[in-house]
């Protein structure tokens, strides 16, 4: 019961600081501008794609972050009272994840509705929605083990850096690299390692199933598209939520504030 | 007088023979021994009903017509109708159930070294191979149905088959549950037109060593390798659907080792690979839809004096790739809906080069695994990089005239 009171005050400060609501409005604007402007609705979700990939998360860490840093005084009066700490951060994560993801899914998801569903639209948003989960809680765990606002907010950019861009920079030096051995399984474990690659694979195969089932995608379409490979990729992109969560949330309740 | 009415009698007797006598067959009835019975220019009629009959040879020119579809059921024991006559006529029969055998190609109708037969409106059920012609000239294949239950290549057989045939008309057949729809080989000057062949385990058009043929308004669709054609010089091929031929081998059309050909007007969706294309030379590929494929246009290094002109590309992943970084063909005023240039005097056709093969198809052509990548920020990125500065494509593999809208056929 504690946790949802506080969840009360969390929703209702997020959505003071007006971010949030900026934050739908600007995914409303591209979403609509790019299905509508578009001649091809599949072309849409493609463009949609990057949306997802690049900006959720980035505004997740970062938002999340300064969030977390901003609301250190609320926290510390919070802690004064005789609530739990694990209340807390449950509050606060809670509230601040499930704004930023009903803001991604208004913002997506109604110009898609309005169209009448385009292939591919529904795992779009469910990726999206699990990305912003995850990338809240690497923004808690970011700022959770730093004292430093400048510092937090840092380590979240090079986490989603990483994330974004040079993990796949890596994983295509490994495949020069290894290039003569087999490594359709080596991707397929690869590809758990981070989220974004997991949810961009899921769009995928909505996408672009003709040229997945070529030779060279064979094994992805045939792992990724059968339901056990469904139930692979939710797996570990709950897997992503939850341990970030719970690294963050056990760093929170010994934390020294 | 009796003399002259004598004379009058046979007189139309032999007029009546002449223009041939109805034989009607009604169930219960032989074929064969109707067809045995018959002589040259006779109509043997077959009423509606089941034959239980295999091997029925027909070695005179008649015409043996089906009323109300009766059905032929070979009963898996060889073949059922053999035709070796010309001018034979096989109109309007349920076909069904012919041989099977790993010695013998059995066809539920069989046509050898006959000239102008006509097959019309058959409907060929569960046979090994539907209708096959060897040696034929000027021969009609239509309205014909085939259907079968091919599941393994070695097992099954094609439903239309050629073998050294020439002036061949096959058209608006339906074929499916075959090993191929149609397989020509070492058929010259035919034709196919209008014939839909879907649902087969091989090829839904397979042809080999076939030159001077026409292939027109034919739909390919769901095939297990879509179609290939092989080894042949001066085909046309146009106005032909070539749809969601799916999987590892698989592609809308193959080409190898064809020269002088014509591809035009086609369309190509959702196929794993559009046109493969390995050794085509001298090959005029216009005005064609490719959309949402995988790979629109493989052509090889190989491929040589190809021109591709004025097609669409459209939501395909890849648009071409190749697998040398030379060129020896010509890409010009094609419609490329990755193209991101401008038109700044408005005459239709963008301002900026386009170069079609993007560094990242390269990799996964290299680096099959790299597919995993596929839309990922990197792979964008590199695509950017070398859009701009082209160090790994072959740079002259190149549009230089690419339309700035949807080009209309």
């Amino acid at each position: 019961m504690t946790t949802l009171k506080i969840l009360k005050y969390v929703l209702y400060d997020v959505l003071r600081s007006k971010m949030i609501i900026i934050y739908t409005l600007l995914l409303f604007a591209i979403s609509f501008g790019i299905i509508y402007t578009g001649k091809d609705v599949s072309k849409a979700v493609i463009s949609l794609l990057n949306i997802v990939l690049l900006v959720v998360p980035l505004v997740s860490i970062i938002f999340g972050t300064i969030h977390f840093y901003n609301s250190k005084e609320f926290m510390e009066m919070l802690l004064a009272m005789p609530v739990k700490r694990k209340n807390i951060f449950w509050a606060e994560y809670a509230g601040l994840s499930a704004a930023l993801a009903a803001g991604f899914v208004l913002g997506t998801g109604l110009p898609l509705l309005l169209y009448g569903g385009a292939k591919g639209s529904f795992y779009l948003l469910l990726s999206g929605v699990f990305l912003t989960f995850i990338f809240t809680a690497l923004a808690f765990l970011a700022s959770v083990i730093n004292k430093d606002k400048a510092k937090g907010i840092g380590i979240s950019l090079v986490v989603w850096f990483y994330m974004s861009v040079i993990f796949d920079a890596l994983v295509l030096v490994l495949y020069f690299v290894f290039s003569s051995y087999p490594l359709e399984k080596a991707t397929i474990i690869v590809s758990a390692l981070n989220p974004v690659d997991l949810a961009r694979i899921l769009i995928l195969l909505k996408l672009d199933v003709s040229a997945l089932m070529g030779y060279t995608g064979a094994t992805l379409q045939q792992f990724f598209g059968s339901a056990f490979g469904i139930l692979f990729s939710m797996g570990f992109l709950f897997l992503w939520v939850l341990m970030p969560t719970l690294l963050a949330l056990s760093v929170f309740n010994r934390k020294n504030f | 007088m009796n003399k002259i009415k004598y004379i009058l009698i046979i007189l139309a007797i032999t007029a009546l023979n002449s223009f041939g006598k109805e034989i009607i067959v009604n169930p219960g009835e032989s074929i064969k021994s109707a067809v045995q019975l018959s002589v040259k220019g006779d109509r043997v009629i077959v009423k509606e009903g089941l034959y239980k009959e295999a091997e029925i040879l027909i070695d005179k020119p008649i015409e043996l017509i089906g009323e109300g579809y009766p059905t032929i059921d070979g009963f898996s024991k060889g073949e059922i109708i053999i035709i070796r006559s010309d001018s034979v006529t096989v109109k309007g029969f349920y076909v069904n159930n012919s041989g099977f055998s790993g010695m013998r190609d059995y066809a539920a109708i069989r046509i050898e070294d006959s000239k102008h037969c006509n097959i019309l409106s058959n409907k060929l059920i569960n046979n090994y191979f539907g209708i096959y012609l060897a040696g034929c000239d000027s021969c009609n294949v239509m309205y014909n149905e085939a259907a079968s239950n091919a599941v393994t290549e070695s097992s099954s057989g094609n439903g239309i088959h050629l073998w050294k045939c020439s002036y061949i008309l096959v058209k608006n057949n339906t074929l499916t549950g075959h090993r191929d729809g149609i397989y020509f080989e070492f058929a010259t000057f035919s034709r196919a037109e209008n014939n839909s062949s879907f649902n087969n385990v091989r090829y839904g058009l397979h042809f080999m060593f076939s030159h001077n043929d026409e292939y027109v308004n034919n739909v390919f669709a769901n095939n297990g390798a879509g179609v290939a054609v092989m080894y042949t010089k001066n085909v046309k091929m146009y106005n032909n659907r070539f749809e969601f031929n799916n999987g590892a081998n698989s592609y809308g059309l193959l080409l190898k080792e064809i020269t002088d050909s014509y591809i035009e007007n086609n369309n190509f969706t959702g196929n794993t690979v559009g046109i493969y294309s390995e050794g085509g030379t001298r090959l005029l590929i216009a005005g064609n839809e490719f959309n949402s494929n995988g790979y629109a246009l493989k052509m090889l290094g190989n491929c040589t004096d190809d021109t591709v002109r004025g097609n669409n590309f459209s939501s395909n992943t890849f648009d071409v790739t190749t697998n040398s970084s030379r060129n020896s063909n010509l890409f010009m005023g094609n419609y490329w809906d990755k193209y991101k240039g401008y038109d700044l005097d408005k005459n239709g056709t963008g301002d900026v080069p386009y170069r079609p093969v993007s560094l990242f198809s390269k990799i996964v052509e290299e680096t099959p695994e790299a597919v995993f990548l596929l839309r990922s920020f990197v792979a964008d990125l590199l695509d950017m990089a070398e859009r701009v500065v082209p160090v790994f494509t072959p740079e002259s593999l190149i549009d230089e005239t690419p339309k700035m809208n949807r080009v209309i056929n």
